[in-house]
């Protein structure tokens, strides 16, 4: 295994349009992490106008963002632990692509939630797998080949095995970096720190570009510079989700969601005015 | 008669009528998250609510649309990052109760939110598995709470993504759990409870007005009563008061009751 991707290096501030194009190759496997809270939205929509192809998203929470990357045909596969619109219903797109293979088939490699994390930080850790008291008893063991059983050396107990999350690219979105691009992350912290550390290159876009950090605590969550290839300023850009001290949840949207992509077309012509149409880029959702 | 509540509101404060103030509970989205703050707003004051996302010791103020609501990290005690949270606080044994929501359950108490139909090619694709296969092994006992119906209680799952009791009697301490598993259901109609041999899920309690046919015509398999049946206590004033004003300055999305 390479270890370059570890070494330290400095991150450049670019545009969104930029960092995509630069660190995002067509068949990346591709993390856009923030477990609720910090979802890199307006990156994914960049990644829709740039129009990547048959990537393998990587996220716990597919959520609205992969439902609309994997609705405009960016994803050949998805790697999973919970494909829901949270408190809301179904994510119609990824049960379109998944029941009838619309706009093109998505194959799928679904988790436990235990399970994604425990990769994710296995990756971080530059291990090979993740070791964990999980899937007992599940069906998910039958269909996904990646679920293995390993015996504990010292004391013979059977454990699940899967292996490290070790993404090509990992974007998240952040509140804050100073200008040498130390980042930092608060509220829900989710995966972040895990999938960044995991992946060989990776992205922060952030509500703002500061002097200083702000820490309030010596244990802050905190990304130094020299673990990012890019920062991106982008106020804004986990809408219709949120930022903590920034701006709340659009659970309205949420909400909404459910109707607008229920329908294919409706779904198409949401995506072309609020994406793709040229100075949409400000507005996430 | 017309009631003065609804059958989902005699659901949900059965379900918060189970958890008691030294619990610490993994909440689950929805009927779970309504009935563990009705408890906590009720009889349990002091009960240690934890989400999913790594909030620990929540005290929400409206009841949140996701597990990863900003009203959940503003009135916690602490947030902690996703990895921890499954890794120390779920896997590490340290919950009591773990309350889950179901699209399917069995009659042993397995929980199936992945797929009606084949697993390649679904009927119908379910959001998978989230948090619950660790929360229904991990957590010392689980309460689940869904609405019934033939089509949430089936004779047989296409897919058990949670386990319960498996195929009943000791198949859980097989698959090499020690925790209590599904200790206790509770639907709109009736609570229900495992055998003590078979683990069978079988009727303890139905609700005021609800009649054995209508449990039986509402449930996937010839269900069992117990040989004594009690009949649920309806919501009290104060508990239906709480109920209805949480709901009340919840979103309407995020309300369930």
């Amino acid at each position: 295994m390479s270890q370059d991707d570890r070494l330290p290096r400095t991150p450049r501030f670019l545009t969104l349009a930029e960092a995509v194009a630069t660190y995002v190759r067509d068949g990346d496997t591709v993390a856009m992490e923030g477990f609720t809270h910090l979802i890199p939205f307006a990156a994914g929509h960049e990644v829709i106008r740039q129009g990547k192809r048959d990537l393998t998203l990587v996220r716990m929470t597919p959520d609205l963002i992969y439902d609309q990357m994997i609705g405009m045909g960016c994803a050949r596969r998805l790697v999973f632990s919970w494909g829901g619109n949270p408190g809301v219903g179904s994510l119609h797109r990824l049960r379109d692509a998944v029941e009838r293979g619309w706009p093109r088939p998505l194959e799928l490699e679904e988790h436990t939630h235990a399970g994604m994390a425990h990769a994710y930080a296995a990756g971080a850790a530059g291990l090979p797998c993740a070791v964990l008291r999980g899937y007992l008893g599940t069906d998910l063991a039958r269909v996904n080949p990646n679920v293995r059983a390993i015996e504990c050396p010292f004391t013979g107990e059977r454990l699940a095995a899967i292996p490290a999350l070790r993404p090509d690219v990992a974007i998240i979105h952040a509140q804050r970096a100073d200008r040498r691009g130390n980042v930092l992350v608060e509220g829900i912290v989710g995966v972040q720190k895990e999938a960044v550390l995991a992946a060989r290159r990776a992205i922060a876009t952030v509500e703002e570009v500061a002097d200083d950090l702000r820490l309030r605590s010596p244990n802050a969550v905190v990304l130094p510079a020299w673990t990012l290839d890019a920062i991106v300023e982008a106020p804004g850009g986990a809408r219709p989700s949120y930022a903590h001290g920034y701006y709340g949840r659009d659970n309205a949207f949420y909400a909404a969601w459910d109707g607008i992509s229920r329908d294919r077309e409706a779904f198409l012509a949401w995506m072309r005015e609020h994406v793709l149409a040229p100075g949409a880029r400000t507005r996430a959702g | 008669m017309s009631a003065a509540y609804t059958p989902a509101e005699m659901m949900t404060v059965a379900a918060a009528r189970a958890l008691s103030n030294g619990d610490v509970c993994f909440v689950g989205i929805g009927l779970p998250s309504a009935a563990s703050n009705l408890a906590r707003l009720t009889h349990a004051p002091a009960i240690t609510l934890i989400y999913e996302s790594g909030t620990i010791g929540t005290r929400p103020n409206v009841l949140p649309l996701s597990i990863g609501d900003p009203e959940l990290c503003e009135t916690a005690l602490v947030t902690v990052s996703v990895p921890e949270m499954f890794a120390y606080w779920l896997q590490g044994g340290r919950i009591t109760v773990g309350f889950l929501g179901a699209a399917q359950i069995d009659r042993f108490g397995n929980i199936n939110t992945t797929v009606i139909g084949a697993y390649d090619r679904p009927t119908v694709r379910l959001p998978g598995a989230g948090g619950a296969p660790e929360i229904a092994s991990h957590c010392r006992q689980v309460f689940v709470v869904l609405a019934q119906t033939r089509r949430s209680f089936v004779p047989r799952l296409d897919f058990i993504t949670s386990l319960g009791y498996g195929a009943g009697g000791d198949d859980r301490a097989r698959a090499g759990l020690r925790t209590a598993g599904p200790v206790l259901v509770i639907t709109d109609l009736a609570l229900l409870r495992p055998d003590p041999e078979t683990k069978e899920l079988v009727v303890t309690s139905t609700h005021p007005g609800v009649t054995r046919e209508q449990v039986a015509e509402r449930t996937g398999w010839p269900v069992r009563f117990a040989a004594r049946v009690e009949e649920t206590p309806p919501p009290a004033p104060h508990e239906l008061a709480v109920l209805r004003d949480l709901v009340a300055r919840s979103a309407p999305a995020a309300a369930p009751a």
